[in-house]
């Protein structure tokens, strides 16, 4: 599964869907590529490893899609930690929890202070700020922003991104970023070199998969009028807990699984809420992503549980 | 067909029947399969309106003008807001947006 990666012939963003856990991602020539977590696990890949992507952990779910919630992060945890080469940062891409609730948004960070893979950043999933302020996710992941929930940082030579697009939400409407937050990117991005790889972190995905569904941001085509000069960027999502991806020029899109429960593909069944699955098949649906660094160009993986 | 005429065959009674029970539920609107349900319902002012959600999914009851917010409701889990002005209510769940409804109250 993992030895046809060859980050120096790809030209495009791909992504191997393994029966596991994540997400782990590359940069070659620009452009992110796929590796597996199992790969990173059992032997040394081309690269460094640049950050793992973890979305979606809903601790607080305990529906019959998935009881345990916690067991599956636990698990997710362990086979990060089991690697050999782990990446210094991690990004976690919102719905930390399901309610929004203190003791949530405390078990979860009880549970992710075991993950042996460097920083934690995160950006809020509407399932974090129900309160519609915020208050639980600000008082635990506000500082890294000031408390505005958006922010950038460096990297190893790559500028990341965090961006918010679930707390402004119109009636019968996608999610948003709203101007303030529009105007603070094109100002981050202003000055700096086309040739600068690019992660942008937000919950909700930034393309329409489905607008009936909420499964887009409405004024996301404005943040990518910002980033299309740049000659590498990459855009992750979470929030339907499944992966999607898309390239678009330079531009790579990609929703990561999530590690409490799947959703139904789009447009299939009432909404998008907790997909059932048989036993033995959830694990195959649940994980994380990868991302990382050869020779300037990011590559990315899909690693699921089971 | 046979059963459609079957229906509208009955009297009048069972309409009126009907239109009381309908009546005496339009102060709770249950949360199902990402709708709410009555979307649009009138109450006469001093009511108290309750949703329930029946959705697996949590949804949130929130104003558009800042009347009324409910937590993050989950399965079975309820709200209820007490209307005592008249006016006209319109209302979202923030996690799924495209969920709308509409409470009109109107004067006793």
């Amino acid at each position: 599964m993992t030895d046809d990666f060859h980050p120096s012939r790809r030209g495009a963003l791909q992504c191997l869907a393994f029966g596991g856990a994540g997400t782990l991602f590359t940069l070659s020539s620009g452009i992110l590529t796929p590796i597996g977590l199992a790969q990173a696990a059992t032997e040394k890949p081309a690269g460094l490893p640049l950050f793992l992507q973890i979305s979606d952990t809903h601790i607080g779910f305990n529906k019959e899609a998935n009881p345990d919630v916690a067991g599956t992060l636990k698990e997710t945890i362990a086979l990060v930690n089991a690697m050999k080469m782990r990446p210094a940062l991690t990004i976690h891409t919102g719905d930390v929890t399901h309610l929004s609730r203190a003791a949530e948004f405390d078990l979860a960070s009880q549970l992710m202070s075991d993950l042996k893979a460097g920083e934690l950043h995160t950006v809020p999933g509407e399932h974090d700020v129900t309160d519609g302020t915020g208050t639980e996710y600000f008082a635990r992941f506000g500082k890294a922003s000031d408390n505005r929930g958006y922010y950038s940082f460096d990297h190893q030579g790559v500028h990341f991104i965090g961006l918010v697009n679930v707390m402004q939400f119109k009636p019968g409407g996608l999610g948003a970023f709203g101007a303030d937050q529009l105007a603070w990117l094109k100002d981050d991005l202003s000055g700096r070199s086309g040739s600068t790889p690019i992660v942008v972190f937000a919950h909700m995905p930034m393309w329409t998969i489905l607008e009936s569904w909420g499964w887009g941001t409405g004024d996301s085509e404005e943040a990518l009028t910002y980033l299309r000069r740049f000659g590498s960027v990459t855009i992750l999502n979470g929030h339907i807990h499944q992966i999607v991806q898309k390239v678009e020029g330079n531009i790579t899109f990609h929703t990561a699984r999530s590690t409490a429960y799947p959703q139904p593909e789009a447009g299939v069944g009432d909404g998008p809420g907790p997909l059932t699955v048989p036993a033995g098949q959830l694990k195959h649906m649940l994980g994380i992503t990868g991302i990382r660094l050869v020779r300037h160009h990011l590559s990315l993986s899909d690693t699921a549980l089971a | 067909m046979h059963r459609v005429t079957h229906f509208l065959a009955y009297p009048l009674a069972m309409f009126l029947f009907i239109g009381s029970v309908a009546a005496a539920d339009n102060s709770t609107i249950v949360i199902k399969k990402f709708m709410f349900n009555p979307m649009d319902v009138t109450v006469p002012a001093g009511t108290d309106v309750t949703w329930e959600n029946q959705d697996g999914e949590p949804h949130t009851v929130v104003s558009l003008t800042g009347d009324f917010r409910s937590q993050a409701l989950d399965e079975k889990d309820k709200f209820s807001h007490r209307f005592d002005q008249p006016g006209s209510y319109k209302y979202i769940c923030s996690i799924h947006p495209k969920m709308v409804g509409i409470i009109t109250v109107v004067a006793r």
